[in-house]
């Protein structure tokens, strides 16, 4: 007996099948994954935090042991700079996957799609080599395809960056992808955070903080880095992302020296 | 029923040939050149044109799509008799979307490093016009060892061209090779630039053009007569 393989039924039955068994295999596939893919994403997550720090290079098999060695404290800050309370922790403290006061399990860009700019939180990373204080500030923020993010150290002034590592999830290779090359990361050494226009309050709207300008047009090395050339796209968006987080952690370091100048 | 079964698998066996019979070596070399997918049988443009800033992306590319291409040239050929005509686009579909994701799943397990330099790639690697081209032409009426070969060939075939225009691309673009300075700076201080226009896709078009005029004139065979 042959199968009338034109019949409505034969294509019906066999599509239901094909489906039913592509489906169940990529389901199978990706939770069997899932422990694996999720342990990658936070040790790269650890890496990054390490790697933005001055003279440290570490590959993501090594980050996981050295997380705690250097980074001492976890905190989260809420838009006017302040610490949130219960968020406060440390090296000794492990970090729990549901811990939501973890400044480690904030989800960045969840939050930057999803929540408005004064509601979000922003974690802080305060670490320590040999002695010396820096901070490590994540960014995060929309390229020309998909999400860009970034890690900034900045030294015990809260100001001076001493390092920068960004990353990307689907910028165009060649072009806005290169923000993940050290040319371009490298060009933030030694810059500032950011400033208040000369005599103004603080507030979004005086806050300067540094332009990344078309290649080859820079005129002041302090506040300005070069883009990449055809990815211009990328070059707002990190522009963008930098004065928008910048803008927390200056209150949040300002606001601590003002207290100590008090005392 | 039974003895016709039986005559058809002698005819198979006296029929048999060699694995790399003259015919099926032609599966692999003919893509090369007489039959190659992106200049003739324009297939798979659209990603020649995206990815071939860097030498680098565009060799990951070539290596994907011929993972790709080979096992879904088997798979298809081997469901080739059950395949119902009316819905077989879907079904290749399907099946080049699976394996592809699957592919990019157990990447983000293991290699993630080679995962993350993919990432861009999964969406154009099931849209690649060769892919389904090649499904649609060959697989769907060749057995599964003549589909393989078939599939090797093409992918080769399109990673010559790709390999070729992402060279000239990131050459006189960034003045790289596989992200290695190979224009020294005393070139620069005469007074050599580097060509903006080889970063952007339409430059793709040119050298594919160039690549087309030059494999013409050599092989008067491909000339189309009017």
């Amino acid at each position: 007996m042959a199968i009338n393989k034109d019949s409505n039924a034969y294509t019906i039955s066999f599509a239901i099948i094909l489906v039913v068994l592509v489906g169940g295999l990529l389901a199978f596939v990706s939770t069997s994954l899932k422990p694996m893919q999720l342990s990658n994403v936070k040790n790269e997550k650890k890496q990054n935090i390490l790697n933005s720090l001055p003279g440290i290079n570490f590959e993501r098999s090594e980050a996981e042991g050295n997380f705690n060695k250097y980074v001492k404290k976890r905190v989260i800050l809420d838009y006017s700079g302040e610490v949130v309370e219960g968020s406060v922790k440390t090296s000794e403290d492990d970090i729990k996957d549901k811990d939501t006061l973890d400044a480690f399990n904030i989800d960045l860009q969840k939050e930057y799609r999803n929540i408005v700019v004064e509601k979000r939180n922003y974690p802080l990373f305060e670490c320590e080599i040999d002695g010396k204080t820096f901070y490590v500030l994540p960014v995060t923020g929309k390229g020309l395809w998909d999400a860009i993010w970034g890690y900034i150290s900045v030294e015990s002034d809260g100001e001076s960056i001493a390092g920068a590592v960004f990353d990307h999830k689907a910028e165009t290779p060649g072009l806005g992808a290169e923000i993940n090359k050290d040319e371009f990361e490298d060009q933030f050494d030694a810059l500032k955070i950011g400033r208040i226009k000369s005599n103004s309050e603080l507030s979004a709207a005086n806050f300067r903080s540094i332009k990344v300008v078309k290649p080859g047009s820079l005129s002041d090395k302090l506040t300005q880095v070069d883009g990449i050339s055809g990815g211009t796209f990328t070059s707002v968006g990190v522009q963008e992302m930098l004065k928008r987080t910048f803008y927390v952690y200056y209150k949040h370091f300002n606001e601590n020296k003002l207290e100590t100048a008090n005392l | 029923m039974s003895e016709v079964a039986e005559i058809e698998k002698q005819v198979v066996k006296k029929d048999r040939e060699p694995l790399f019979s003259k015919k099926n070596k032609k599966l692999i070399t003919d893509p090369l050149n007489d039959n190659n997918p992106v200049t003739i049988q324009v297939l798979g443009i659209c990603s020649a044109l995206a990815v071939t800033v860097q030498m680098e992306p565009s060799v990951v590319m070539c290596v994907s799509v011929l993972f790709v291409l080979v096992s879904a040239n088997v798979l298809i050929s081997l469901i080739r008799n059950l395949i119902p005509n009316r819905i077989r686009i879907i079904v290749q579909l399907v099946v080049v979307a699976a394996l592809v994701i699957i592919v990019d799943q157990v990447l983000k397990a293991y290699l993630y490093d080679v995962s993350k330099s993919l990432s861009v790639f999964v969406g154009l690697i099931i849209t690649n016009c060769i892919i389904m081209g090649r499904l649609e032409a060959f697989a769907l009426a060749n057995k599964p060892w003549a589909a393989a070969l078939d599939g090797v060939g093409n992918a080769i075939g399109y990673a010559m061209v790709l390999v070729v225009v992402s060279f000239f691309k990131e050459l006189f673009g960034s003045g790289k090779l596989f992200g290695v300075e190979v224009i020294g700076d005393s070139i620069y201080e005469m007074g050599y630039m580097n060509n903006g226009l080889m970063l952007f896709p339409p430059s793709s078009l040119i050298l594919v053009a160039i690549y087309i005029w030059i494999q013409k004139s050599r092989n008067p065979k491909l000339i189309e007569t009017h």
